[in-house]
């Protein structure tokens, strides 16, 4: 009883360290974001690996979500007899939900267990502090570019998923099932709002970015410097940021949607 | 940088260190003279790579006070801290190299990150450096492609890129053909000599130690058991100094980490298995 009682209180401080950590990690890497700015070929570079290398899974997705939101949404608005409004479906949950929360999963995925093993093999290797005793900032260095183009990468690939996805939905709707294409693309330009659809849908994947590549770039530099500690750190990555993504999700939609 | 004062440039006093429940430094007082090598020997896992993390301000000591220059390093503030580092060079014992750049621009790395030099007086800096350790000709692999000799004389071109005031040595022989070991060790000598550099080698190739330091300490058991000239501790009689340059198993000092009596150890197995 008493060591369960231990255990939990050590796994509770355990995980409030983690989080205080966590965030004093954050406020550097605000802190180092100038000095990106100034080093814009660090930047670009980590555009590279962080966002284009992101984006052939991206597309693929994003066209094959785009084609089941089609169809689904097909069999259920012919019943109504509303066929016609496909294209607004198709748009409206790509844009308000899919594109970012699924582009957000795949980021997670993709882009950030790298960043996690990237980080993290850095500091096995002593790569991490052999730059501190450079007098080189890791945090400026290394974690600052890749966490800015986190930040920038993913609200561009969720607008191409929802691109592609909208294309799909098209291809499926209208090329095989039948939609009028007119329908399809005026119904889509007359519900689809710039404010409540897009902004929203933009402010989502941008949190979704932050999130995924903070959560990515904490665990890589709080790993245990060992193989099994990477690979640990990877799972981490993840899971955490996955289920951050989605708890995010449900808040931000009530908080956008909400009273409509 | 007060080269001619008599002062040490790194004075350690009363150091304590511990690792978890472990104390690796139970007291150390240490100093390391200007302009000269000194050596700081012990067996595996008594602390001398700790004892370098502390003096690079890597690490902080529970107690006592580590001096570099003057300065008090675990007092010193981030930025202050940031640029004594400049004037440090550190080997390190894995080497270190940054895995995403090869050879030459590993060895630039420093300049490029603390300097604005314009590229060609950049390159032959570089092509310096590499030409010294002698891997001129390898500017263009990349670390994977080094064996691990190689990749530290790298680190070591790397280390001596901004012209440091001082020089740690974490192991600099281990892992290096004879040949390159004479030239390393007449390396690290010139450098100290030409370049008016302090050097702290930590080592246990005692031969190749004791030919290049002007003084050495000997740690154990988290304190020192033993310091001097090389000639002072070769002649000394302290049981440590001799087991040590000598290579005795017996002797006081410890070839295994501390733990329980052996044979109780066995007999706790067996034990455990019959009940
Ligand atoms: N990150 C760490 N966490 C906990 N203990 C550590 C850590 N690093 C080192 N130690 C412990 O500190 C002690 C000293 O380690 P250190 O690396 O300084 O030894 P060393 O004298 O350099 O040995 P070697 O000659 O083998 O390189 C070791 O006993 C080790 O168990
Ligand atoms: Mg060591």
């Amino acid at each position: 009883m008493l060591n369960a009682l231990q255990q939990l209180g050590r796994t509770a401080l355990g995980f409030f360290e983690r989080l205080g950590r966590g965030h004093i990690l954050f406020y550097y890497l605000l802190l180092g974001i100038p000095s990106v700015l100034v080093r814009p070929r660090l930047l670009l570079q980590q555009l590279f690996s962080v966002g284009v290398l992101s984006l052939l899974i991206i597309l693929v997705s994003g066209f094959f979500v785009g084609m089941v939101l089609g169809l689904q949404g097909y069999n259920t608005l012919v019943d109504f007899g509303a066929e016609e409004s496909l294209g607004t479906v198709v748009a409206l949950t790509l844009v308000r939900e899919l594109g970012p929360v699924v582009t957000a999963l795949l980021f997670a995925g993709r882009a950030g267990s790298a960043l996690t093993a990237e980080i993290g093999l850095m500091k096995a290797t002593e790569q991490l502090s052999g730059m501190e005793m450079m007098a080189v900032d890791p945090i400026k260095r290394v974690m600052a570019p890749r966490f800015l183009a986190g930040f920038i990468s993913m609200p561009l690939l969720a607008a191409i998923f929802s691109a592609v996805g909208v294309i799909g939905g098209y291809f499926v709707g209208v090329g095989l099932l039948g939609v009028d294409e007119g329908a399809y693309w005026s119904q889509m330009q007359a519900k689809v709002d710039l404010h409540d659809d897009i902004y929203n849908g933009v402010i989502k994947s941008l949190v979704f970015g932050v999130v995924v590549t903070w959560i990515a770039i904490f665990e890589g530099n709080d790993a245990v410097p060992t193989s099994e500690g990477v690979s640990r750190a990877t799972t981490r990555t993840v899971v955490h940021s996955s289920l951050a993504v989605l708890g995010l999700d449900f808040i931000l939609t009530a908080l956008m949607f909400g009273d409509n | 940088m007060s080269q001619h004062d008599a002062s040490p440039l790194v004075e350690i006093r009363g150091l304590r260190f511990a690792r978890g429940n472990r104390l690796i430094f139970d007291g150390i007082d240490l100093d390391i003279p200007r302009g000269k090598i000194t050596a700081i020997m012990g067996p595996s896992g008594t602390g001398k790579t700790t004892l370098l993390k502390l003096i690079g301000g890597q690490l902080r000591p529970l107690e006592g006070t580590i001096r570099v220059d003057g300065e008090e390093v675990p007092r010193l503030s981030r930025v202050q801290l940031y640029e004594l580092r400049k004037r440090m060079g550190f080997l390190f014992q894995s080497g270190a190299l940054l895995t995403d750049l090869d050879v030459y621009e590993n060895v630039a790395f420093p300049l490029r990150e603390h300097t604005n030099l314009p590229e060609p007086m950049l390159r032959d800096l570089v092509l310096m450096k590499l030409q010294a350790v002698g891997l001129r000709g390898a500017r263009h692999l990349m670390p994977s492609e080094l064996s691990g000799g190689m990749a530290r004389r790298v680190a070591l071109a790397r280390a001596i890129a901004l012209d440091p005031m001082m020089m740690m040595y974490d192991e600099p022989f281990t892992g290096q053909d004879p040949i390159s070991m004479g030239v390393l060790v007449k390396l690290i000598r010139t450098l100290n000599d030409a370049l008016g550099l302090s050097s702290i080698v930590v080592s246990h190739d005692v031969g190749e130690t004791v030919a290049i330091s002007d003084y050495i300490y000997l740690l154990s058991g988290g304190k020192v058991v033993g310091q001097g000239t090389p000639d002072e501790l070769g002649r000394s009689d302290s049981a440590w100094a001799q087991q040590f340059l000598r290579g005795l198993p017996d002797g006081p000092v410890p070839f295994h980490y501390s733990a329980d009596d052996y044979a109780e150890d066995l007999l706790l197995g067996t034990e455990a298995g019959r009940g």
